[in-house]
C-alpha cells in the first residue's frame, strides 16, 4: 500500500516585512490551555477589547469572529429591529466604501462576511484564504469603526426586511414558534423574532442606528476571536494597524441592557392556540419557561432533554412517536439555554387526524420523565454521547471561532473544554431525576397548533383542561 | 476610495488534499482513505450507486424508503439499535438518498471506528425488512413527504417544474417518490431492490479522518470481505447515461396554494459533468447569483427592488443531464410577470455582452475558496470525494477544478446563447392563494 505524501502549503507571507513594526505592541499571553489539538490563548488589549486566538496550520485559511454584546436585549420594544438594523447596515456603507464595494471586495477574494444577531448577542464572521488576509481585514475593521448608515440604504434594506418577514410566515413551524413566544414572552425581547416587525421598522430612524452603534459597538463590549493559519504577530500588526480608531472609543461606561424584569407570564393551566392555515399537517409546538445558561442544574437538564427529545434517534419520543407509532418524520425537545431564562420547547409535525394522538403522548412521556424512574442505562448512553461528541464541536476552523466566542461571551471559564468531561461525568440519575421534576411541568404548558382546525378533535385536553 | 489590488490567484488547489489511498476488496469493494490526524474523530461513509434514477415506475421513492429501513434491524442485530449504539460511543449517524446514490454515515471517536465497519457490513447484506416496520415507516416517509413538500408552496412548485420540463427519464420524480406510489411499496418490493443494489461491486467507502489505513483494513476485509457479490449483470446496465430528447418549446406551468408572496421558478435543461459546457455553467451560476455582488442580486433585488431575493442554481454534477434554475420570490406588492421580464432581461444582456474578467475571476475564486473550505471537514471531504468517485474516479476532482480554471468569456457566451433560450425552458409560477380564516 502506498500513501501520498501530503504536501504542505507554503502561504505567502505577507506579513514579514512587518516584524519589526511589532515591538510597539500591548498584547501578552495570560493564559493558554490545551486540549484536544487546541492551544487556545487569551491576549488582553488596553482597550479592553478581549481576543482568543487559536493557531492552526492544516490549511491556508482563516477565521474571525468578532462578537459583540449587543442584541435586542439592548432594544425598546416599540422599535424592536434596532440590533438587527444596526448590525446589518454595517456593510450597508462607511465613511470610505460604498455598500456596493464592500460586497464586491469581500467577494472577489472569495470571502464570506456573515453578520448575525441572536437574542443575546451580535457576531460578524469574516472567513478567507490567508492570502487574501489584510485585505478582508481591512473591510472588516472599516464596517465595525466607521458605518455610515445611509438613508437610501436604510430605506432599501426595511423594504427588503419586511418582504422577507412576510416570506417567513409562509413557513408553518416559523408560525407556530411565533405565536408560541409571543404567548410566552410576552413584550420582552425574546417574545420576537430579532428582525423586529413590519410595524417596529417602520419606527425606527437613522439616529435610533447611529446611537445604537455609539452605545454598543465598542472594544470593551466586544469578543475577538482568531482561528487559523496565522500567528500572534500577524494578529497583532492587524489590529494595531487597523482598528487603531475604533480603540480610541473605549469608555469605562458598561453597556445597559434594557431589561423587562417579569418575562414570564403565570402558566395556570393547558393554554391552546390555534392558527388557521391551509396545510396537510398539523404543526404543533408545546413548551413552557426554561433555563438560562448559567443555571447551575444546566448539565443535568441536558442530559435529561438528551433522554426526553433531544437525543435524536435515542430519545424517547423519537423512539416511541416515529420509530414505533409512525406518526411523525421529526420530533424534539429543547431548552433554549440563553443568558436570561428562555424557554422548554417540544416540536412536532404529523397529519391531522393524528394530532391528538401525538400531543396526548408527549405529555404521557414528560409526566413519565417527572414520575417514574430513568434508568441508569439511559444516563449513562446519554452521557457517552455528550462527553463523546464534544470534538466535533470544534472539528472546523469556523466551528472553532464559532465555539470560543460562545464560550467566552457565557463565561463558561477558560478551562472549559479541559473541563466540560468532568461536568458531563458528575451528572446522576438522581440529578436527572431531580432536573426533570424542577424543570419539566406536564400540568400547565402552552401548545400552539397550525392546521385545519376542524380535522383536529382536541377532545380529551379540551374536556379536562380549560381552553383559551 | 480606496483602491485594492486586484489579486492573480494561485491556483493550488490539489496539493490541498490530503493523503489519499485506496483499496479494493477481493469482492469488488472499493475502499478509499482520506487520512487527516488533526482531531481524534473519524468520518465513515458507505455509498451506495442506486438513487431515485434507478427505480422502477410505480415504485418511486423505493431508494428513499429502503434508506429508512436500513435503520430498523438485522437478522443478527434485530434491534433498531444502529443510531443508539453510535450515539452512546460518541458518535453521530444519519444517511441521504439522492438521486444518483444513497450514502451512509458516521462520526466517531476514531477508536471507534470498528463499530461503522461491523454495523455497516451487517446491513450490506443481512436486512431484517419486517412488514409492520415497512407499515410503520412508509406512515413516516409520507410525514416528511407533507412536510418538506405538500405544505412547502415553493417546494411543491419545484416538483411541478421538475415533472414538466422532463418527459421520461427518472430525474422527473422526487427522490421522495409521488405519495400514491410510497404507500403501494411492499416488502417484497423493498427486498428485490434491496438484493438488486446493495452489493459489495456496487458500492464503496470513504473513510475520511484520523484514520490509519493499515490497521482498519484487517477489520474492513474481516467484516465488509465476507460479503459475496451479487454479479448482477442488470446493474451495469443502469450505469448507460439517460438522454431526455431535445425540448421544442416553453412550457409553463401554474400552482395556486396558500402561500405569501408569488414566486417564479424558470428551468433550462443543460449537460452534466464531464460534458465541457458544464464547466461554463458552473461559473455561470456563480456569476448570476452568488452573493451579494452577483448580477442578480444586484439588479433584480437592490437596484430595481423586484424581488426578496434571487436564484441561480446548477449542481453539474450528477449523473445524467439536468437542468438550470433560476428563480425569485416577489415583493409584496410586484406582479410576477414584470419579475420574471427582469429575469430575463439580465440573461439577455449576458447574451449581448459577455462578463467582465473580474467577474469571471471572482466566479473562479469562490469556487476555490469553498473547496478549500470543504477540505477542513472530514465529512465534506469525504463527500467531494466520493462524488467524483461516483463518477468513475476520485480523481476526476482534478479534471473538474481544471475546467473551471480554464472557462473563458467565450465559453461563457456560448452556453448562454445555447441553452438559455425560450425553447429550452419551463416556467413555474406560484400564485398565492388566501383561505378563508387566514
Amino acid at each position: 500500500m502506498s500513501f501520498f505524501s501530503p504536501i504542505i502549503y507554503k502561504s505567502r507571507d505577507v506579513f514579514r516585512f512587518y516584524f519589526s513594526v511589532i515591538l510597539t505592541l500591548f498584547i501578552f499571553f495570560f493564559l493558554s490551555s490545551y486540549a484536544y489539538g487546541l492551544s487556545i490563548k487569551n491576549l488582553s488589549h488596553p482597550s479592553g477589547l478581549n481576543i482568543l486566538f487559536v493557531e492552526r496550520h492544516n490549511l491556508p485559511i482563516v477565521a474571525i469572529n468578532f462578537l459583540i454584546k449587543a442584541s435586542p436585549l439592548n432594544e425598546d420594544y416599540e422599535k424592536a429591529g434596532v440590533a438587527y438594523l444596526t448590525a446589518n447596515m454595517l456593510r450597508e456603507g462607511t465613511l470610505n466604501r460604498t455598500s456596493a464595494e464592500i460586497d464586491e471586495s469581500i467577494e472577489f477574494i472569495g470571502a464570506s462576511l456573515e453578520i448575525s444577531v441572536t437574542r443575546d448577542y451580535t457576531t460578524l464572521s469574516l472567513s478567507l484564504l490567508k492570502k487574501d488576509l489584510e485585505q478582508g481585514f481591512q473591510v472588516l475593521a472599516d464596517i465595525i469603526q466607521r458605518p455610515s448608515f445611509p438613508e437610501n440604504e436604510i430605506k432599501r434594506k426595511k423594504e427588503l426586511l419586511k418582504g422577507m418577514l412576510k416570506q417567513k410566515e409562509e413557513d408553518p413551524s416559523y408560525i407556530v414558534s411565533k405565536v408560541f413566544l409571543k404567548e410566552l414572552f410576552g413584550n420582552h425581547s425574546y417574545g420576537r423574532a430579532t428582525e423586529g416587525t413590519i410595524e417596529t421598522l417602520d419606527r425606527i430612524t437613522r439616529d435610533d442606528l447611529v446611537q445604537f452603534y455609539i452605545d454598543y459597538y465598542l472594544p470593551n463590549n466586544s469578543i475577538m476571536v482568531v482561528v487559523g493559519s496565522i500567528d500572534e504577530t500577524e494578529i497583532s500588526f492587524l489590529i494595531d494597524k487597523y482598528l487603531k480608531d475604533w480603540f480610541k472609543r473605549t469608555t469605562t461606561i458598561v453597556p445597559k441592557e434594557k431589561f423587562i424584569h417579569q418575562i414570564y407570564r403565570e402558566i395556570q393551566s393547558p393554554e391552546i392556540k390555534f392558527i388557521e392555515r391551509d396545510i396537510t399537517q398539523a404543526n404543533i409546538i408545546l413548551g413552557h419557561r426554561g433555563i438560562s445558561r448559567d443555571n447551575p442544574d444546566y448539565y443535568d437538564i441536558v442530559v435529561m432533554n438528551y433522554i426526553l427529545g433531544g437525543g435524536g434517534f435515542s430519545s424517547r419520543l423519537m423512539k416511541i412517536i416515529r420509530d414505533q407509532m409512525g406518526l411523525t418524520y421529526s420530533i424534539h425537545s429543547a431548552f433554549s439555554a440563553n443568558k436570561y431564562p428562555a424557554e422548554f420547547y417540544i416540536e412536532v409535525q404529523t397529519k391531522h387526524e393524528s394530532a391528538d394522538m401525538v400531543i396526548r403522548e408527549i405529555l404521557r412521556q414528560m409526566k413519565k420523565m417527572v414520575m417514574e424512574n430513568i434508568s441508569e442505562e439511559e444516563v449513562e448512553e446519554a452521557k457517552a454521547f455528550l462527553i463523546g461528541s464534544f470534538p466535533r464541536r470544534f472539528e472546523t476552523i469556523k466551528k472553532i471561532a464559532d465555539f470560543l466566542a460562545l464560550v467566552e461571551f457565557y463565561q463558561l471559564g477558560k478551562d472549559y473544554i479541559i473541563k466540560y468531561p468532568e461536568y458531563i461525568k458528575k451528572v446522576t440519575q438522581e440529578s436527572v431525576k431531580s432536573a426533570a421534576i424542577k424543570y419539566l411541568n406536564p400540568h400547565n404548558y402552552i401548545v400552539v397548533i397550525a392546521g385545519k382546525k376542524d380535522k383536529i378533535n382536541l377532545s380529551d385536553i379540551e374536556k379536562s383542561e380549560q381552553l383559551r | 476610495m480606496k483602491k485594492f489590488v486586484v489579486f492573480l490567484i494561485v491556483f493550488f488547489l490539489p496539493s490541498l488534499c490530503n493523503a489519499q489511498d485506496e483499496v479494493y476488496l477481493d469482492n469488488g469493494l472499493k475502499v478509499i482513505f482520506i487520512e487527516d490526524n488533526k482531531s481524534p474523530i473519524v468520518t465513515f461513509q458507505i455509498w451506495y450507486k442506486v438513487g431515485s434514477r434507478n427505480e422502477p415506475l410505480g415504485k418511486t421513492g423505493i431508494s428513499h424508503l429502503l434508506e429508512h429501513m436500513m435503520f430498523k434491524g438485522t437478522k443478527n442485530n434485530p434491534s433498531k439499535k444502529f443510531s443508539n449504539i453510535i450515539q452512546k460511543n460518541g458518535g453521530i449517524d444519519n444517511a441521504f438518498t439522492t438521486r444518483d446514490y444513497t450514502m451512509y454515515f458516521q462520526t466517531l471517536p476514531s477508536n471507534k471506528i470498528n463499530l461503522s465497519i461491523e454495523l455497516e457490513a451487517d446491513r450490506m447484506r443481512n436486512l431484517l425488512l419486517k412488514k409492520e416496520d415497512v407499515e410503520s415507516e412508509k406512515m413516516v416517509v409520507m410525514e416528511e413527504r407533507r412536510l418538506r413538500y405538500e405544505d412547502d408552496p415553493q417546494s411543491s412548485l419545484l416538483e411541478e417544474v421538475i415533472a414538466t420540463a422532463i418527459k421520461f427519464q427518472p430525474y422527473r420524480w422526487p427522490i421522495i417518490g409521488w405519495m400514491s406510489d410510497i404507500s403501494s411499496i411492499t416488502k417484497e418490493d423493498l427486498y428485490e431492490h434491496y438484493r438488486k443494489h446493495y452489493c459489495p461491486e456496487n458500492s464503496f467507502i470513504v473513510i475520511s479522518g484520523d484514520v490509519k489505513p493499515k490497521e482498519v483494513l484487517p477489520m474492513l476485509k474481516e467484516n465488509f470481505g465476507k460479503i459475496k457479490p451479487c454479479n448482477n449483470k442488470e446493474l451495469l446496465r443502469q450505469k448507460f447515461l439517460q438522454y431526455e430528447l431535445e425540448q421544442k418549446g416553453e412550457k409553463r406551468v401554474y400552482l395556486k396554494k396558500e402561500a405569501k408572496l408569488p414566486y417564479l421558478l424558470v428551468a433550462y435543461h443543460v449537460p452534466s459533468f464531464p460534458q465541457q459546457d458544464n464547466y461554463a455553467l458552473e461559473v455561470l451560476s456563480v456569476i448570476l447569483s452568488s452573493g451579494k455582488s452577483s448580477r442578480l442580486y444586484r439588479e433584480i433585488v437592490y437596484n430595481q427592488k423586484l424581488a426578496v431575493n434571487v436564484f441561480a442554481d446548477y449542481y453539474g454534477l450528477y449523473l445524467d443531464p439536468f437542468l438550470f434554475f433560476v428563480g425569485a420570490t416577489a415583493m409584496p406588492n410586484v406582479d410576477i410577470e414584470t419579475l420574471e421580464k427582469s429575469i430575463y432581461s439580465e440573461i439577455e444582456k449576458l447574451k449581448r455582452e459577455p462578463p467582465t474578467d473580474r467577474e469571471i475571476q471572482k466566479a473562479k475564486n469562490k469556487i476555490e475558496s469553498s473547496f478549500i473550505f470543504s477540505q477542513d471537514s472530514n465529512f465534506s471531504k469525504g463527500l467531494y470525494t466520493g462524488i467524483f468517485e461516483l463518477h468513475g474516479d476520485r480523481r476526476l476532482i482534478n479534471k473538474y477544478l481544471e475546467g473551471i480554471r480554464e472557462v473563458t468569456k467565450e465559453d461563457i457566451k456560448k452556453v448562454i446563447n445555447k441553452y438559455f433560450i425560450d425553447d429550452n425552458k419551463t416556467v413555474g409560477i406560484l400564485i398565492p392563494v388566501k383561505k378563508e380564516g387566514t
